[in-house]
């Protein structure tokens, strides 16, 4: 009975692993694509994308959900390379200024997006979305109309003819992979982006000892109950905006390795599909809108771009159509993500439901806890946890 | 004094800007050489185009499952209607109702499976909502590939099989509401009489079954749930029904804007969709657990309003298209007030 019990719960806890692993692995033989190269193709992207994936932790560790705003600071990120390639800064010192660029563009958008998060708590995630749209419409708006109008700007090579705005594609050769050739290490048939790979291992290290300092801490007690932390004078509203803040200021840096290694920016879509990719990456790794670790970063990562590689092939061999190897790819982003933020509210709502049946006694309490009705139902399970403490 | 503060705390300040900016540009359209006549022609056409859709986000908000995200699944019950109509070669209003019932199955399916999910997960709705209809929309990309559909009109001509990005329905139902009864003045203003019926029609049927008996217990679930739960309404099924109305009028809403537009729009096209109705009913002054039906109409007339005047007149006096970049930032900035305003407990 037990051992069946166990069962169950590894396979709700683990099934988007599990689902993902059984597809991959069957597709990879309809891909025909031989191993080796599908090793490779996964170290690339693992620099690629690792560092943008890790920017989504801290929010989770604050009980904000996936920040699906971090494209905010990949949108920084970009304005930091437009300008870096404006002033004709090749090479890695060229990826510096882009950061610096972007840096208190990111601060500021980091910022605003943390007010705002903290005027629409327990919906976070849809907040995030919308802000992203909201902020990349004036993106388009800097970009296309004040860059070479407003803003001097000195490479005619990168604006539209007409004058003013940035091409829609931006050339990266200057700063191409500049980062990840700095020390290319070989071995065997791999080569391994060294310092794109030190970068990564700084920041999980930061991420690790920040998770331990005071302001760490407070955070995961913000995660955990925003009323319990505040009564313990935790100031709540301060930390979560600097949850985002550090998030966004990631995000930043992470768009900047990812189109280094690209070579090349679509100016006014880059950014649309980075909180995608990123949260289907981590949700794949097993992590849930609760909780996340590095551990889940990295396999996420590994998962979801083994599964990008081999499914457009795998759908030309098996169907006779790339497109529907293409739509089914992102499809099961979408999915993945779908089903994790199910998994999650259904076993919210199951605790809340635990709760509130030991509460039966004391309805009355119950009751003041719900009365903000269902809008805010996600802040619901904290809400009713910490009337149950108060009922023992 | 206290009146009008009061009023414009209620109205809310981003829907009176809104209302200002429209009015200048109505003023302004005449002066930079716009014909008001055409605009204000066009304006009607596109409110009868997208009130539908709007409409359809009014259950659910009144029910507690919030915004509709999820108002993808609805297009597509309406995408397979319309397709299907169409390869059944069904013409004219045969062809639009055919359309309407056709679709009506697969509304009552996806919607009592996506409310039954909904139910399961209480206070993420409009995210979760979000991403189901994204995987939605991906399956049937795939599905528009595979079917098998065969109307010369509609698949890809050199293939034979796979409908196409974009479908005429010239020759089948091509604007049979817009111009049934319409009403020409001079020579560029058009009065679309019987789509504004018909979307006054579908209004009044809303309407209706809100003051009905199940429609005021569905209101009672989103406004109350311990109160509806206490006086004997079972909330879930109250939100299961709100959710496949939702889903049909989307599907209504699909068909009626297609018959306007001269397009079926397949692929990713309907995500797109989805929050330019959010946007309109946000303007309308709904917020995320209230709305009428002054607000789905109020609402869709000053959004679509906008985005018909602003690119004419900002690019007769700027020289270039802006329209995009305007349209991006008021959507999106009106659902985020809304998302961020403190939600009031009692009216």
């Amino acid at each position: 009975m037990s051992a069946k019990k166990g069962i169950t719960k590894f396979i709700s806890d683990y099934a988007v692993v599990i689902i993902f692993v059984l597809l991959t692995v069957l597709s990879i033989k309809p891909s025909g694509l031989s191993v080796i190269y599908i090793i490779q193709e996964i170290i690339t992207r693992l620099g690629r994308n690792s560092f943008l994936v890790l920017a989504l932790l801290l929010p989770i560790y604050a009980g904000m959900g996936i920040n699906f705003a971090m494209t905010l600071g990949a949108m920084a990120g970009q304005i930091g390379l437009i300008f870096a390639i404006d002033w004709g800064i090749a090479g890695w010192q060229g990826l510096v200024v882009a950061f610096l660029v972007g840096l208190p563009v990111s601060l500021l958008l980091g910022w605003i997006c943390g007010k705002i998060m903290n005027r629409a708590k327990g919906r976070e995630m849809v907040t995030g979305y919308i802000l992203a749209f909201f902020i990349s419409g004036v993106y388009q708006f800097f970009v296309l109309y004040m860059m070479g109008s407003v803003v001097p700007m000195r490479n005619p090579a990168i604006m539209l003819s007409r004058g003013y705005g940035v091409r829609n594609t931006l050339n990266l050769e200057s700063v191409r992979q500049s980062l990840d050739n700095i020390v290319l290490l070989k071995i065997g048939p791999f080569s391994i982006p060294l310092i794109t790979f030190v970068v990564i291992a700084v920041l999980c290290v930061f991420i690790v000892w920040f998770k331990k300092t005071k302001l760490g801490q407070d955070m995961r007690a913000v995660g955990q109950d925003m009323a319990v932390a505040e009564a313990a004078g935790i100031p709540v509203e301060k930390t979560r905006i600097v949850a985002i803040l550090i998030s966004t200021v990631l995000a930043c840096a992470g768009q900047i390795i990812f189109l280094q290694n690209m070579g090349n920016m679509a100016t006014y879509n880059a950014h649309d599909q980075t909180s995608f990719f990123a949260a289907a990456a981590i949700l794949v790794g097993g992590a849930s809108v609760t909780h996340a670790s590095i551990p889940n970063v990295f396999i996420g990562v590994i998962l979801l771009h083994a599964m990008y590689i081999v499914s457009p092939l795998a759908g030309q061999n098996l169907f006779g159509s790339a497109m529907i190897g293409e739509y089914f790819r992102q499809f099961i982003g979408y999915g993945v993500i779908a089903i994790s933020l199910v998994l999650y509210a259904w076993k919210a709502k199951k605790a809340a439901d635990a709760a509130r049946m030991g509460l039966r006694a004391g309805a009355s309490n119950g009751n003041g806890v719900t009365a903000n009705g269902s809008a805010n139902g996600a802040t619901g399970p904290a809400g009713d946890g910490g009337a149950a403490g108060g009922s023992k | 004094m206290r009146d009008i503060k009061t009023f414009i705390q209620d109205f809310g300040w981003p829907r009176i800007i809104i209302f200002i900016f429209l009015i200048i540009l109505f003023i302004l359209a005449p002066i930079v050489g716009v014909r008001l006549d055409a605009s204000i022609s066009d304006v009607l056409n596109r409110f009868g185009q997208y009130a539908i859709l709007v409409l359809a986000l009014v259950p659910m908000i009144q029910s507690g499952c919030g915004l509709n995200f999820g108002l993808a699944l609805g297009i597509i019950a309406g995408l397979l209607g319309s397709t299907l109509s169409m390869q059944f070669g069904l013409r004219g209003f045969m062809g639009f109702f055919g359309a309407i019932v056709l679709a009506l199955p697969f509304s009552v399916i996806l919607g009592w499976i996506y409310g039954k999910l909904l139910n399961k997960v209480r206070g993420e709705e409009m995210t979760i909502g979000m991403y189901v209809g994204f995987s939605l929309v991906m399956i049937m990309c795939i599905m528009w590939l595979v079917l098998p559909y065969s109307n010369p009109q509609m698949v890809w001509g050199f293939a034979g099989k796979g409908l196409r990005t974009t479908i005429s329905t010239e020759g089948y139902w091509l604007k049979i509401l817009n111009n049934f009864l319409a009403i020409n003045i001079g020579e560029f203003f058009v009065f679309p009489t019987g789509l504004i019926l018909f979307v006054a029609l579908c209004c009044f049927l809303v309407w209706l079954f809100m003051r009905s008996k199940t429609g005021t217990a569905m209101t009672a679930v989103g406004s109350n749930p311990d109160f509806a739960r206490a006086s004997g309404v079972n909330a879930d099924k109250m939100r299961v029904i709100s959710v496949i109305m939702s889903t049909f009028l989307g599907a209504v809403g699909i068909i009626v804007y297609e018959q306007s537009f001269g397009f079926i729009q397949l692929y990713t096209a309907p995500n797109s969709m989805v929050f330019p109705a959010i946007a309109a009913i946000l303007i309308g002054g709904a917020s995320v657990n209230k709305a009428s039906m002054a607000n789905v109409i109020v609402g869709t007339f000053l959004f679509q309003g906008l985005l018909t005047m602003t690119p004419s007149v900002i690019n007769s006096i700027l020289q270039t298209d802006m329209s995009e970049v305007i349209r991006m930032i008021v959507s999106n900035g009106i659902i985020l007030y809304a998302l961020t305003r403190k939600t009031k407990v009692t009216k």
